[in-house]
C-alpha cells in the first residue's frame, strides 16, 4: 500500500468507529438531535473533505459534473434532510470502494511490472586485462566488449566471441526451451545467460536492443486506447451530466405536480429519491473496469511472447474473421534444405554447387544461405566482381570474369540459356555460367510441425477463411495450402503483390470485418502494416518486423496465433460482461429508485459494490489461459 | 519529438481529464495519458522545446485535476 492508501484506510477506520459511537450515542440519549447533526459532521468532514474538495474545484474549473460532484451533492442533501447516518455512510463506502479500486490498479502494475521485469540494470564492461566493471547499460558503446556470466542478463544484443552457454529465452518468448549460443551467435538482450561464461561484442546502442525496444512497446500499448475505451470516455461525459438534470426534475417535477393537483407536495421523499438516483448513477465502475480488463489482457499475452502494441488491436484481433498468411517462415519453416543436385553431362555437383554458392555468397536469401551451407567450405568471395539481385528471378553475378546466372526458370528464359525444365516440388535453382547450362539444384523448405494443428486450433479461435500468400511457384504454394489446411492461396507473387493482394481483400471484405496478417517481416513489412492488424512472428531480432507489426510474436510458434485470438475474445468477453453488467444493475437500480423502492443502502450497492465486482472481474484478464 | 514523463494522478477519470488538458496547451501535437502504466506521452510542434512547454502542461493539468502531477 502506498502512503496516500494507507491514509485512506485509516481515514475509513476512524470514520467507522465515529460512526459507530454516534449511533450508539444517539439511541442511548435524548440529546437534541440538532446536536447530532452538528456531531455527525466530524466523520462526514474526516471522511469527505477530499472529494468536498475536488468537487469544488471542478466548479470553479467549469468542469462540473463529475464523480465527486454527484458524491457530493447527494451527501450534503441526505444530511441536510436529515438522513444523516446514511450521508456519511455513502461518503464512507465510496471511500473503500476508490480505495479497493486504487490497490487493485496497484497491483495489476506491479504483476504486468513483475511480468516485463527483463530490463537490465548493468552491464560488464570488459577491459583488455581481463578486469571488467559494471556500468550502465547505457554507457556502453556499440563494438564494446562486454562479459555475461550464469545467471546474469544480457543486457545489450551482441555476437559472442568467446565461451558458450545454454540461453534462456523465456522472459520474451515464453518458450521454456533454452537455446544453445557458441562464438559468432547472435544473443539478444532480455534473455538469461544460464551456465555459461560468455564474452560479447555490442551490435547494438542499449537503447536499440531488443530489450529496450520490447519495454517500449509494452509501456506505451496502454496509449492507444480501444474503442470500447473510448466509448466509456464519451458515454460518461454525456452519461453524468443527464443524470443530474434527471434527478434534477425527479426532485422537482412530481412535487410540483402534486401541488397542481393540490396534494402534499412531499418534497423530502422527492429529493431523498432524487438523491438515491445520484449515487447510483456515479459511473466508475465502468470508467475503471474496462482500461484494467485491457491492461490485464495486454500483460497476460506479454508473458505469454505476445506483444500487442495497443487496446485497440487486442478488440480487432477479437472480431478477426480473416487471416491472411505468409508462407515462409511463417506457415514453414524457412530454412531451406538442398535435396539434389543434378549436373549436366560435362559437370559435377560439386561444380553446380560451389558456382552457385559463390554467386549467392553476397546474398541473404533463404535460398542463398541454404546453398552456402550445402558448400560448406569457405567461400572464395573475392571471385565475385559484380553482383546484383534480380527481385524474382535470382542472381546475376560475375565471377572469374565470367557471366553467372543463379535463379529459376524466369532469370534462365530472360537470358535465353538452353536449360531443361524440371518438374519438382520445392524451389528449383537453375545454374548457368557464360551462357552454358550447368545443371539444377532443388531445394526443399519444411512446414512446421504444428502447423496443421495451429490452422485447425486458429478456425476453433473463430477464423473463418484462411488465405496463403507466396513468393514461390504454383506447386509449391498448392503442396504447402493442401498439407496444412488452407482456404485459398496465391502463388508467385513478388512483395508488391503481396502488397496488392491484402490491398484486394481489404476491399472486398466487409466494412466492419476485420483482417490479419502473419508474417515473419521479411519482405513483408509493407503488408504487415497495411493489414487491420500486423502479426510478426519470431520477431527475435527482427527490428523492421517489430516496427511494422501490431502485434508481435517473439518467436515463431504458430500455436501462439490462436492463443492471441483467444486471449483477446476473453479480454474482450469480459469487457461486454463489465459494460452490460454494471449499466443494467444501474438502470434498473435508477428505475426502482424514482419510484421510491431502491433506498440509499440499495444505492451504494449499485455503485461501490458493483464497481468492486466489475474490478474483480477485469482482473480474470489476467489470470493465464491454460 | 517525442517523450514519455511519468504521471501520478488517482483515477482513471482523472487521467482523462489531464490527457484533455495537455492537448490544448501550445507546442503539443498530441498528449496521451495512460492510467495503468501512468505515463503521459507527449509529441511536440515543431520549433518548441519540451522544457518550455512542460511546464505549461503541467500548469494546465493541475487546472482540471489539482492534485495530479508529472515528472519532469
Amino acid at each position: 500500500m502506498t502512503n496516500k492508501q494507507r491514509q485512506t484506510l485509516y481515514r475509513i477506520l476512524a470514520t467507522a468507529i465515529l460512526l459507530v459511537v454516534l449511533v450508539i450515542l444517539e439511541r442511548s440519549t435524548n440529546w437534541n438531535p440538532f446536536v447530532f447533526r452538528i456531531l455527525f459532521l466530524v466523520p462526514y468532514l474526516l471522511i469527505g473533505h477530499d472529494i468536498l474538495h475536488k468537487a469544488w474545484k471542478g466548479i470553479l474549473n467549469k468542469q462540473v459534473f463529475d464523480e465527486n460532484f454527484l458524491m457530493s451533492i447527494a451527501t450534503i442533501g441526505a444530511m441536510l434532510l436529515g438522513e444523516t447516518v446514511e450521508g456519511v455512510a455513502v461518503m464512507w463506502f465510496y471511500q473503500i470502494g476508490e480505495l479497493f479500486q486504487s490497490i487493485a490498479v496497484g497491483k495489476s502494475r506491479k504483476n504486468i511490472a513483475a511480468l516485463m521485469d527483463i530490463r537490465p540494470d548493468y552491464a560488464n564492461r570488459l577491459f583488455e586485462d581481463g578486469h571488467f566493471e559494471s556500468v550502465d547499460p547505457d554507457e556502453i558503446e556499440i563494438g564494446t566488449l562486454i562479459l555475461i556470466q550464469p545467471g546474469e542478463k544480457i543486457p545489450i544484443d551482441g555476437i559472442v566471441v568467446e565461451g558458450s552457454s545454454t540461453i534462456d529465452t523465456a522472459a520474451l518468448t515464453g518458450e521454456g526451451k533454452p537455446q544453445y549460443a557458441t562464438v559468432g551467435d547472435t544473443v539478444i538482450s532480455g534473455c538469461v545467460n544460464q551456465d555459461g561464461l560468455l564474452k560479447v561484442k555490442t551490435t547494438k546502442q542499449f537503447e536499440d536492443s531488443t530489450v529496450a525496444k520490447v519495454l517500449d512497446l509494452v509501456e506505451n500499448s496502454s496509449m492507444k486506447k480501444a474503442k470500447a475505451e473510448n466509448f466509456i470516455t464519451k458515454f460518461a461525459r454525456y452519461y453524468t451530466p443527464i443524470v443530474c438534470y434527471s434527478a434534477l426534475a425527479l426532485a422537482i417535477i412530481p412535487p410540483l405536480v402534486s401541488l397542481l393537483l393540490k396534494t402534499d407536495p412531499k418534497w423530502s421523499q422527492w429529493i431523498i429519491r432524487a438523491l438515491t438516483f445520484l449515487v447510483i448513477s456515479c459511473p466508475c465502475a465502468l470508467v475503471v473496469s474496462i482500461p484494467l480488463s485491457f491492461f490485464g489482457g495486454i500483460g497476460g499475452a506479454s508473458k505469454k511472447g505476445i506483444l500487442v502494441k495497443g487496446s485497440n488491436y487486442l478488440e480487432a484481433l477479437a472480431d478477426a474473421k480473416t487471416l491472411v498468411l505468409d508462407k515462409t517462415g511463417t506457415l514453414t519453416k524457412g530454412v531451406f534444405k538442398v535435396t539434389e543436385i543434378q549436373p549436366t553431362k560435362n559437370h559435377t555437383k560439386e561444380e553446380v554447387l560451389e558456382v552457385a554458392a559463390i554467386a549467392e555468397s553476397y546474398s541473404n536469401h533463404p535460398v542463398a544461405k541454404s546453398l552456402k551451407e550445402a558448400y560448406g567450405k569457405e567461400l572464395q568471395r573475392e571471385l565475385v566482381e559484380e553482383e546484383k539481385e534480380i527481385a524474382g528471378q535470382g542472381i546475376q553475378a560475375t565471377i572469374n570474369g565470367k557471366e553467372v546466372l543463379v535463379g529459376n526458370e524466369k532469370l534462365m528464359e530472360a537470358n535465353q540459356i538452353a536449360y531443361q525444365k524440371e518438374n519438382h516440388v520445392g524451389t528449383i535453382v537453375y545454374v548457368a555460367r557464360d551462357k552454358e547450362y550447368l545443371g539444377s539444384i532443388f531445394i526443399n523448405d519444411v512446414i512446421k510441425e504444428n502447423a496443421k494443428d495451429a490452422l485447425v486450433e486458429i478456425q476453433h479461435a473463430g477464423i473463418q477463411k484462411t488465405i496463403m500468400l507466396s513468393g514461390d511457384n504454383e506447386s509449391i504454394a498448392k503442396d504447402v495450402a493442401t498439407k496444412v489446411g488452407i482456404h485459398e492461396y496465391h502463388a508467385g507473387l513478388l512483395p508488391a503483390d503481396k502488397v496488392e493482394h491484402m490491398e484486394r481483400i481489404l476491399s472486398e471484405k466487409e466494412k466492419n470485418e476485420i483482417v490479419c496478417f502473419v508474417g515473419d517481416g521479411i519482405n513483408d513489412a509493407p503488408v504487415l502494416s497495411r493489414a487491420d492488424v500486423g502479426i510478426a512472428m519470431g520477431a527475435l531480432g527482427s527490428d523492421a518486423a517489430i516496427e511494422a507489426a501490431d502485434i508481435v510474436l517473439m518467436d515463431d510458434d504458430l500455436g501462439k496465433i490462436p492463443m492471441a485470438i483467444r486471449i483477446a475474445k476473453k479480454c474482450l468477453r469480459i469487457v461486454k460482461e463489465n459494460v452490460v453488467f454494471a449499466i443494467g444493475v444501474k438502470v434498473a437500480c435508477l428505475i426502482l429508485s424514482a419510484f421510491g423502492i431502491a433506498n440509499m443502502w440499495w444505492a451504494i450497492f449499485a455503485d461501490v459494490g458493483v464497481m468492486v465486482l466489475a474490478v474483480l472481474n477485469a482482473t480474470r484478464t489476467m489470470i493465464n489461459l491454460q | 519529438m517525442k517523450k514519455t514523463y511519468e504521471v501520478d494522478v488517482d483515477c482513471a477519470n482523472c487521467a482523462q481529464k489531464m490527457e484533455d488538458a495537455a492537448n490544448t496547451v501550445e507546442g503539443v501535437k498530441k498528449a496521451s495519458v495512460s492510467f495503468m502504466t501512468l505515463k503521459m506521452k507527449v509529441e511536440f510542434e515543431e520549433g518548441y522545446e519540451p522544457e518550455n512547454v512542460m511546464p505549461e502542461v503541467l500548469k494546465a493539468c493541475q487546472k482540471v485535476e489539482s492534485d495530479c502531477s508529472i515528472k519532469l
